[in-house]
């Protein structure tokens, strides 16, 4: 394709390049504008055992989610466990708890549970699908050719299978750990102190911001280098899956009582018991009477700056996607990185930076809803250039130069061509966006207007001070929210 | 409807030369292959007339007008791409008016009229055929007028059964259009068949344009010979008219040109100067004295029973055979024969040529 950009794209997407680029920017900018201070605060023991309990937490719920998710995948795809099917299905819905929910009913059912285990348990349980998904897939396609030639040189099934599986269950982990990283609701509920809990209360309570930025930017640095490590142990052995090949499943024979057992735990502690504890509290709190009102306007509020955070993104997405997709270069691919850069960001190191942003510069929107709203754009972008990418790519450019050729400009070749059949994928990329936003707690928390809500700041506000009843409907409501995008991709794939 | 001429087309991908100062002239209302083996450069010339990708050097003149800095859109280019590319989300009668204004309902029926194919506007692309399709492609690109049509292999993704048909009906709608077209293929039989004038291209250079007849008839150098049909190719000597070669003593035929010539040049005299033409390696020459290589089409060699040749191998297609015989000086050659060949591996037999050989000076590539 040409290299030349057209104008009504470069513009809108340098835009949306600026916007992705500055929270990290201006967090470096804030850093080094007291640099006495904030070497201080890098100094201090405190951030190193905030470091430590940060990176004890990843790995932990890491391994953890490891062993949930490699075992469940291997029983569900390579053996004959009954019901296989169901437990695939299950094993895959925790997806679509949000975390905070699930701590919510942890604690509530078990005040005791909170601090490190209990932020470990319902991580795990949250996203021990992130390793599931693509082990199951790389699992059911690889060649079972190479489990018989080990069998048949005396290595057993285990040392090939680990082998092969090891890009796609490192690529899971590498969420997992990301997730644990950036976590703010879970840990914050479960009162287990690390750097993004750490990072809202400097921010809430001194007057003096400089700490939240320094730490905001070590979290930023722990995670760059986490993603490079990941990298790094990929390595360079050539990974051989085939076609989907007849194969003959594992009896699991005597073991069948213990590992169904396994698995039912794995679907009744992190699907079952969440239900179950947003039924109990749910009846009770109702029983005492609903305040509806509050309930309303938290929804309202949750629509409206949802709404328009999907809005925003999309348009910023669609440029993005479109540069990414159909030209190359170094600006094209400049452009595209910067809108992946959010993607490593924790949602409250993006807020807090909006926040110095907006003081220092836009102060009129400063604890104001359009300030959310560029935080969402800031936050689901990736997603968002992904969704548009995809669809854009759908669409051959073959297309746009016949078009060209019919008399149609550049842009009008991408107005009246690429995007119309672009739609489909960008609109459901839009909703998809629109759904995880009405989920977001950490920038939410940080940037709605002061006496607003929405239905996570409503629960995790009433969770924070003991009032689980009250907090049941906004767990219900959010754990509604979560299914429908797991339900369209459902509906999608069949 | 208007003339193409395009000069000195240089063009390269990252350092990689693809054209190297290619040449060509198609007069108005004439169809023009390029034929050319895959990768010798054939689609990206065709892609620089249409304004998708920019020269590095050489100039695009349509209706005598230089369009080489213009964008595809104010080209007046039409173009049908392989696989035809109509757009999924739109009827074929509103494919056909893409490039018209707003309710020109009547050059749509037209245009698809022309196609063979009225009636069929409110169907979506996907409920057609593949020969279908390429052919609401064609009337999509001439709906505009355009002053060149290009078709970029249009007949590849289509079954071999099906090709013959399209070929003339596309033909047939580009001559009642009155249309100026060039076509890409790698197919010699395509272009030969369909083209008024074919430009042979090897390396990024048009080596050899001209009439199908001519073309085949006296080939630039040996390697144009062996692309646009099969040959057999043999050392010589010449003088005086004829050649001495593995088969006898020949006449050369008194059609091979002299000099590199663009065959059909049109009619007007528009001849394009000779310093804009690609320099040829070579040119096939009468009565030219000294060694070479002689070029007999298998078509040329009868058999007969008896004699002093070895037939080697028998192909049989049906309609016809391949025949491929050594030569007492153990040279092998391959003749085309009739279907009902009576010859056996084995069998001795005496090899003659019909008519005149080609004979060029100098080895070539």
């Amino acid at each position: 394709m040409s290299r030349r950009v057209p104008p009504a794209l470069l513009v809108p997407a340098l835009v949306a390049t600026a916007l992705s680029l500055a929270p990290v920017a201006y967090l470096v900018v804030r850093a080094a504008e007291r640099p006495d201070a904030a070497l201080g605060v890098l100094l201090r023991p405190r951030t190193a055992e905030l470091a430590l309990r940060s990176l004890g937490l990843a790995a932990t719920v890491t391994a953890a989610c490891l062993v949930v998710g490699v075992s469940l995948a291997w029983l569900v795809v390579r053996t004959d466990l009954p019901g296989r099917r169901v437990w695939g299905a299950l094993a895959a819905l925790p997806l679509a708890v949000p975390s905070y929910v699930a701590a919510y009913t942890w604690i509530a059912a078990f005040p005791d549970i909170s601090g490190f285990w209990g932020s470990v348990l319902v991580l795990t349980l949250c996203t021990y699908p992130y390793v599931y998904l693509p082990v199951a897939a790389a699992l059911s396609r690889l060649d079972p050719a190479l489990e018989e030639v080990s069998l048949s040189l005396g290595r057993g099934r285990a040392a090939v299978v680990l082998r092969q599986l090891r890009p796609s269950a490192a690529a899971g982990a590498l969420l997992v750990a990301m997730y644990a990283l950036a976590e703010f609701g879970a840990v914050s509920i479960m009162r287990f102190d690390v750097f993004t809990t750490q990072i809202y209360t400097s921010y809430r309570a001194a007057f003096d911001r400089t700490p939240a930025a320094v730490l905001g930017l070590v979290l930023v640095v722990v995670t760059f280098v986490v993603v490079l490590a990941e990298a790094r142990t990929r390595g360079r052995a050539a990974y051989a899956l085939r076609g989907t090949p007849a194969r003959r499943r594992v009896a699991v024979r005597t073991w069948k009582a213990p590992v169904l057992a396994w698995a039912g735990l794995v679907a009744a502690l992190a699907v079952g018991f969440p239900l179950v504890s947003i039924g109990f509290w749910l009846v009770t709190g109702t029983s005492r009477g609903l305040d509806l009102d509050t309930l309303a306007s938290a929804t309202a509020a949750t629509l409206g700056v949802s709404g328009a955070g999907a809005l925003l993104t999309a348009a910023l997405a669609v440029p993005v996607g479109v540069l990414a997709a159909r030209h190359r270069g170094g600006l094209a691919r400049f452009v595209e990185r910067a809108a992946y850069v959010a993607h490593a960001l924790p949602g409250i190191v993006i807020a807090l930076s909006l926040v110095f942003f907006a003081v220092r510069y836009a102060y009129p929107i400063y604890q104001q809803w359009p300030l959310l709203v560029l935080a969402y754009a800031v936050l689901f972008l990736p997603a968002a250039v992904g969704a548009v990418r995809a669809s854009v790519l759908q669409s051959p450019p073959v297309l746009e130069e016949v078009a060209r050729s019919l008399g149609q400009s550049a842009t009008g070749a991408l107005r009246r061509v690429t995007l119309p059949l672009a739609l489909p994928g960008v609109l459901a990329g839009t909703a998809l966006v629109f759904l995880t936003a009405m989920k977001e707690l950490p920038a939410t928390l940080l940037l709605r207007p002061t006496g607003a809500d929405t239905l996570a700041t409503r629960l995790w506000t009433e969770t924070g001070s003991g009032s689980y009843a009250a907090a049941a409907p906004y767990a219900a409501l959010l754990m509604v929210l979560a299914a429908v995008p797991g339900f369209m991709l459902g509906r999608r794939e069949t | 409807m208007s003339g193409l001429k395009v000069a000195g087309i240089v063009k390269a991908f990252s350092g990689t030369p693809v054209l190297r100062g290619a040449a060509m002239e198609v007069a108005d209302g004439d169809l023009a292959a390029v034929l050319g083996p895959s990768g010798c450069g054939k689609t990206t010339l065709l892609r620089i007339v249409a304004g998708f990708e920019r020269a590095d050097a050489g100039s695009v003149l349509i209706g005598g007008a230089e369009v080489g800095h213009l964008p595809p859109e104010k080209r007046r280019v039409g173009v049908v791409p392989q696989d035809a590319a109509l757009f999924p989300h739109l009827s074929v009668a509103r494919n056909v008016g893409f490039g018209l204004p707003r309710g020109s309902r009547e050059r749509i029926a037209e245009c698809l009229e022309l196609v063979g194919l009225d009636g069929y506007g409110r169907r979506m692309p996907y409920e057609l055929s593949g020969g279908q399709q390429q052919r609401v492609a064609l009337a999509r690109a001439l709906a505009p007028r355009p002053g060149v049509v290009l078709l970029d292999e249009p007949f590849n993704a289509l079954d071999r059964s099906l090709r013959t048909s399209v070929r003339d009906d596309v033909r047939a709608a580009l001559k009642a259009a009155g249309a100026t077209a060039v076509m890409v293929t790698h197919d010699q039989e395509e272009a030969l068949s369909m083209a008024d004038t074919v430009a042979v291209m090897r390396e990024g250079e048009i080596v050899q344009q001209g009439d199908p007849v001519r073309l085949y008839s006296a080939p630039a150098d040996v390697g144009v010979a062996a692309f646009v049909g099969e040959a057999v190719v043999l050392d010589g000597v010449s003088a005086d008219g004829t050649v001495t070669c593995a088969l006898g003593t020949l006449p050369t035929s008194p059609t091979s040109p002299t000099s590199p010539t663009f065959g059909t040049a049109p009619a007007t005299g528009s001849l394009p100067a000779l310093d804009t033409l690609p320099a040829l390696d070579t040119s096939p020459a009468t009565g030219r004295r000294g060694a070479g290589r002689v070029v007999v089409r298998p078509e040329q060699l009868l058999l007969s029973a008896g004699g002093e040749a070895t037939v080697e191998r028998v192909e049989y297609y049906g309609h016809d055979a391949a025949v491929t015989v050594r030569l007492p000086c153990g040279t092998p050659v391959r003749a085309r024969t009739r279907g009902d060949v009576p010859h056996r591996p084995g069998d001795k037999v005496t090899v003659r040529v019909d008519g005149s050989v080609l004979f060029y000076g100098e080895i070539v590539r």
